[in-house]
């Protein structure tokens, strides 16, 4: 016992001894997750993106609130309904010295679709690129898309020369036959900030780049990423002072950091729709009492289930007033969202009831809902929440909440869609509708890769028709009539139950200052350090 | 001897296959990597190219035979989510589950020992009583809440202390330590309390009544009543008697605190393997949860190998048995 | 205490030596209550519990994260508070501690069954079924019980088909807590059985004639008994802990129908929020109980053990 309170009495000693200030101007923060591999083109997934897009950049750049500004390219132009002219940028240096030319735009596109690559999707946006000179390049698209640029902020430029003397001319592939791929755990990008160590799932350092080509706002000249998995150990690190920022933070901690000295709760809409599907597809429900027929299927019963579940207590007691409950399944940040039709679905159990009767189950029936239990904010929560106000109105609803791996195993395509009735959320990762609509609106066809997230397999020809439109409509008030007409539909057949935004939620510490972006990204051009 | 020695690596190997197997068995039902490993705009056949590529479309016998005849070259394949090889990764973290280990092991040892003779030597007194009560209320709290009060106490409310992470840790080769640096040394401090808590409070116990049975033996009493002084009773005799089944059941426990650093390592964000492992569970990274577990059975079976030979040295009666 | 005439079983316990010792021993009686209190309150919870937490038609969510009702906001409906569900906390906590107890009880009797039987064999039979059956402790042994029920679970859950999950979980829980402990029980079993077995009066029955089955079950059995009592009442603790460990986790009983350690678990995300009656209630239910049932097996121990006394 002696040697305890030694111990402890040293400890304090050093504590004290040590409590130096913090360094001038290192940015230290947390997130939940970890930076998996520091090739921008090895897996498309938000967090990985934006933090890369740091120290990688693309033809053009997202600002503070997600709109699109020039980046590696000065302007643009369309030519033809299918070409667009890209200037690019004069005098740009990667990290490692190498000039920035039309070549690596080419190299870096080939790269999106090489084996390996996860960034496929949106290499294939562009059908071909010529170059006309070191800093023209001449874009081809498959077929007339408005959109395109929306697509580039992401399609992170790499250095040909670099790459191909590292032997990562192929992205780093997940099937790990490439052994050890150099752009795995090396960067050389033209972003601000370069990357001085990388541990994976360990610790990440960024140093700032001092020959960036443009004068950012923030003021860091380190920047040091930690992940943290377990909450309350990451709302510890930062009220006791040891990082800057931490996020994602349990909403239910907002008023004890608010409360704690020093450090405060930054919260926002977050661009990510959470919604319920139904299974529209099958002739009979799986995992349910009802056999030989879907009640999904009828338009009545999928209203009754809307009008069950109240968003207004969700926001106020899971999401302690920070969701904003919705009625579509795409964000105000999205580029077309249709504000009129974003009022929520009205709360009503008795007509509810009354709906559940007419369309002949008064005393209701069995279901499963499939829901993660660690993908989104309080997701578990909010399906136990809906299936006791379900339970309300006569609606037995048995809830399946898996951790993520398990949850996808299960409802995704690769199980064949093993659901009746699940929990999703949703981010179009090219902030546009129309991904919302060809990824969770349109029947599913799996030949064209359409409606592959359409789990329910909601089905409407009008609205497929309306998407394809969308698609290649280059006239802006067109377009926009036409998502308005397709998600109209979709409301008034209630395809989908939307829940809400759920918000933004990081923990900042009086001494930084930090621009929170709409899709949770951080970007540290905008970090000020005092 | 020699063939006593032989005969237990030889039932090792095998105790070492099983595992690999039960283990790799166990890997086709937790879940689907391939959605962990792209995007969600990837297409459905990209998505089965890269299970196909991945082998995980073959009969398991044959990823089984892989995975064993690789694992035994010490090749443990690719982890899924970080593309690099899971030897590398697994080596990368091991310096920090040791040494997390090690100081918790010293904290049992250095602790444990001591408090159980004491409360045997005074077994009436109040001292003692209150150190069992006290151990018992240790053992009853879970782990993890342990470790979360003391990050919530001496990280945030008392600010001694960091809350997560090892600091500054300096690189010797490819290990990694801590216990260069003070902040390394800081850092080491809550989460090898948790993790030996409950280690602390099982030797304590055992010491305890492994000695007070010493105690009640007649070679004590004989002692006594040859007037040697109580002193010498108690550590030259009981102690040393003690101490024999004392070290052969403290080294199984100390196995057990390199798995145990599992739950301490994700209450602290402790960058060790036990981490790595609960990660790659939640991502279905196959190759890193197979090779984290062959390697904590590589672990038992040296101690447990060990201890073995070492009781077989200690205690002639056994070697009858064995005959 | 009842008092008999005949000497009856019952009397032979109440005038035993254990008896005497337990009555001697406030720290056995008080644990001893306390367990019985809590066991009860777990049985009854249905007549005891003002609200019935899993009856989700009867939780309303605008209840929720109320504080305990003799603080400012607090509602004499909800003794203890509610949950972010808006369940009473001290509802949830009788419930949770009847799955709690229910998950201890059966796995260590599921461990105790199995390793009492393959102890009893093993030291009895001996040669290549001895060597069998230790080298299957010893590969169990190689596992900490924690990622042995870890493993148990997830293979659990991947084998059996995802629509009964929730139905079954409790008895996958206990399959996957029970058989990560059976191996202390086989060894101390294996080992009084390697004593006994060379003893007189078993060499003498054999002799005669009497069955192997026979002979275990009268004459070893109950030599055996003693230290098996003293393991099962630690493992009970262990067993709840665990339980709690793997909520932790996040492999435990689904949380509509919590389990205390769920509700640890749950209200874990709520230490830092100020909502601490979610949390610290089942936290100090989880603790009584599992200091009451150590206190217990501490004098257990103590009393069975002929040579402390």
């Amino acid at each position: 016992m002696k040697l305890r309170t030694g111990l402890l009495a040293a400890t304090m000693a050093a504590a004290i001894a040590v409590a130096a200030p913090a360094q001038a101007k290192t940015f230290k923060y947390a997130f939940q997750g970890d930076l998996s591999s520091l090739d921008p083109h090895s897996l498309n997934e938000s967090f990985l993106l934006a933090t890369l897009g740091n120290v990688y950049e693309g033809l053009v750049l997202y600002g503070p609130n997600l709109e699109i500004m020039p980046g590696l390219a000065e302007e643009w132009k369309l030519l033809t309904p299918t070409t667009w002219e890209f200037k690019l940028r004069k005098g740009v240096k990667f990290h490692g010295g190498q000039d920035f030319t039309a070549d690596d735009v080419i190299f870096s596109w080939q790269r999106t679709l090489s084996e390996g690559s996860d960034q496929k999707v949106r290499g294939g946006q562009i059908k071909n690129i010529t170059k006309v000179d070191d800093h023209t390049i001449v874009v081809e698209t498959p077929a007339p898309n408005p959109i395109l640029v929306q697509d580039l902020p992401y399609l992170l430029i790499m250095d040909k020369e670099w790459s191909e003397e590292n032997g990562a001319t192929n992205a780093t592939s997940a099937a790990g036959d490439n052994t050890g791929n150099y752009a795995n755990l090396n960067a050389n990008g033209t972003g601000p900030f370069m990357v001085e160590s990388h541990k994976a799932d360990v610790k990440t350092v960024f140093k700032k780049n001092e020959d960036y080509w443009k004068d950012i706002d923030g003021n860091v000249t380190e920047v040091e990423f930690t992940p943290i998995k377990e909450a309350p150990t990451r709302v510890a690190a930062l009220i006791s002072g040891e990082l800057h920022m931490v996020y994602p933070v349990p909403v239910q901690d907002w008023e004890r950091l608010d409360k704690a000295e020093g450090v405060k709760a930054l919260t926002g809409p977050e661009a990510r729709t959470i919604f319920i599907g139904f299974d529209q597809g099958r002739d009979e429900l799986l995992y349910s009492n009802i056999k030989g027929k879907n009640p999904f299927k009828d338009q009545r019963v999928r209203a009754a289930f809307v009008h069950a579940v109240d968003l207004e207590a969700i926001k106020e007691k899971i999401m302690r007033g920070a969701a904003t409950p919705t009625g579509l399944l795409a964000a105000p940040q999205i580029n077309g969202f249709v504000e009129s039709l974003n009022t929520p679905y009205a709360y009503d159990p008795e007509k509810s009831k009354a709906l559940l009767a007419e369309a002949g189950y008064p005393d209701g029936f069995e279901v499963t809902l499939d829901c993660p239990n660690n993908r989104y904010v309080n997701d578990e929560k909010i399906c136990q929440a809906v299936t006791s106000m379900l339970a309300k109105v006569g609606v037995k609803v048995d809830l399946l909440a898996q951790p993520k791996s398990k949850y996808f195993g299960k409802v995704l395509s690769t199980s064949g869609y093993d659901t009746s009735f699940y929990l999703l959320g949703w981010t179009p990762g090219s902030m546009d509708v129309e991904n919302v609509l060809s990824s969770l609106i349109v029947c599913q066809d799996p030949e064209n890769k359409k409606g592959m997230f359409n789990l329910g397999n909601y089905c409407n020809a009008k609205v497929d028709e309306l998407t394809a439109a969308i698609g290649s409509e280059t006239d802006q008030e067109k377009r926009n009539a036409m998502i308005a007409e397709a998600f109209k539909i979709v409301k008034d057949e209630v395809g989908y139950m939307p829940i809400h935004q759920q918000p933004l939620s990081w923990g900042v510490s009086d001494g930084a200052e930090v621009n929170q972006r709409a899709d949770n990204g951080l970007d540290y051009r905008y970090v000020t350090v005092k | 001897m020699f063939s006593f020695i032989f005969k237990r690596l030889l039932q090792s190997v095998v105790v070492m296959l099983t595992v690999a197997l039960i283990a790799f068995a166990m890997f086709r039902f937790v879940g689907d990597p391939i959605n962990n490993m792209v995007g969600q705009d990837t297409s459905q056949a990209d998505r089965e190219a890269l299970a196909e590529a991945l082998g995980l479309n073959d009969p398991f016998i044959v990823q089984f035979g892989r995975f064993a005849l690789n694992a035994a070259e010490g090749d443990f394949g690719f982890s899924y989510k970080y593309r690099q090889p899971v030897s590398k990764l697994i080596l990368e973290r091991l310096a920090a589950t040791l040494e997390l280990s090690f100081v918790a092991a010293v904290l049992t040892l250095a602790i444990g020992i001591p408090a159980g003779v004491y409360t045997a030597l005074k077994s009436k007194g109040l001292l003692s009583k209150g150190i069992m009560t006290l151990s018992l209320v240790g053992v009853s709290l879970p782990t993890f809440l342990i470790g979360i009060l003391l990050i919530l106490l001496f990280g945030v409310i008392l600010r001694w202390l960091p809350t997560f992470g090892r600091g500054e840790v300096v690189a010797l080769g490819w290990w990694t330590t801590g216990f260069l640096t003070a902040s390394g040394l800081k850092s080491l401090i809550l989460p090898s309390i948790t993790l030996a808590l409950f280690q602390m409070t099982l030797i304590m116990r055992l010491v305890r009544a492994e000695m007070l049975e010493v105690m009640r033996t007649d070679f004590i009493k004989f002692a006594r009543a040859r007037g040697l002084p109580d002193r010498a009773v108690h550590f030259r005799h009981a102690l040393k008697n003690t101490l024999v089944p004392v070290i052969t059941i403290t080294g199984l426990q100390l196995g057990s605190l390199i798995a145990f650093a599992i739950i301490t390592e994700s209450v602290f964000q402790w960058p060790g393997m036990g981490l790595l492992f609960i990660q790659a569970v939640a991502d279905v990274d196959i190759p890193i949860m197979a090779a984290y577990l062959v390697l904590i059975a590589f672990f038992f079976v040296v101690i447990n190998m060990i201890v073995d030979i070492l009781y077989y040295a200690v205690d002639p009666r056994l070697r009858v048995d064995n005959a | 205490m009842e008092q008999s005439l005949e000497k009856t079983r019952l009397q032979r316990i109440f005038g035993s030596d254990i008896w005497y010792s337990f009555t001697h021993n406030p720290t056995a009686i008080i644990s001893a209550l306390v367990t019985l209190g809590l066991i009860f309150a777990a049985i009854f919870a249905p007549w005891l519990a003002p609200h019935n937490p899993f009856d989700l038609a009867s939780i309303s969510i605008m209840d929720g994260n109320l504080p305990p009702a003799w603080s400012a906001g607090g509602d004499t409906n909800f003794l203890l508070g509610t949950d972010d569900q808006g369940r009473g906390v001290l509802s949830t906590i009788l419930y949770g501690a009847r799955i709690s107890l229910l998950v201890g009880f059966s796995s260590v009797i599921f461990s105790m069954v199995v390793g009492i039987a393959l102890g009893l064999v093993s030291g009895y039979v001996g040669g290549r079924t001895d060597a069998l059956i230790m080298r299957i402790a010893d590969i169990q042994l190689s596992f900490p019980a924690i990622l042995i029920a870890l493993l148990v679970d997830g293979v659990a859950r991947g084998v059996i088909p995802s629509d009964m999950h929730t139905d079954i979980s409790i008895y996958v829980l206990i399959f996957a807590i029970g058989i990560s402990g059976w191996v202390q029980y086989a060894r101390t079993v294996r080992g009084s059985t390697l004593v006994e077995k060379n003893k007189e009066y078993v060499q003498a029955a054999r002799v005669i004639g009497i069955r192997p089955f026979t002979i275990l079950r009268r004459h070893i059995l109950p030599n055996v008994m003693g230290p098996v009592m003293v393991i099962a009442t630690i493992h009970l603790a262990i067993a709840i802990i665990t339980e709690a460990t793997l909520s932790f986790l996040g492999v435990g009983v689904p949380p509509t129908t919590p389990s205390l350690g769920t509700l640890i678990r749950i209200g874990n995300e709520y230490l830092f929020s100020g909502d601490w009656w979610i949390t610290i209630f089942p936290g100090i239910t989880l603790v009584v109980l599992v200091l009451a049932v150590n206190l217990l097996g501490d004098w257990m121990r103590d009393a069975l053990n002929p040579k402390l006394r």
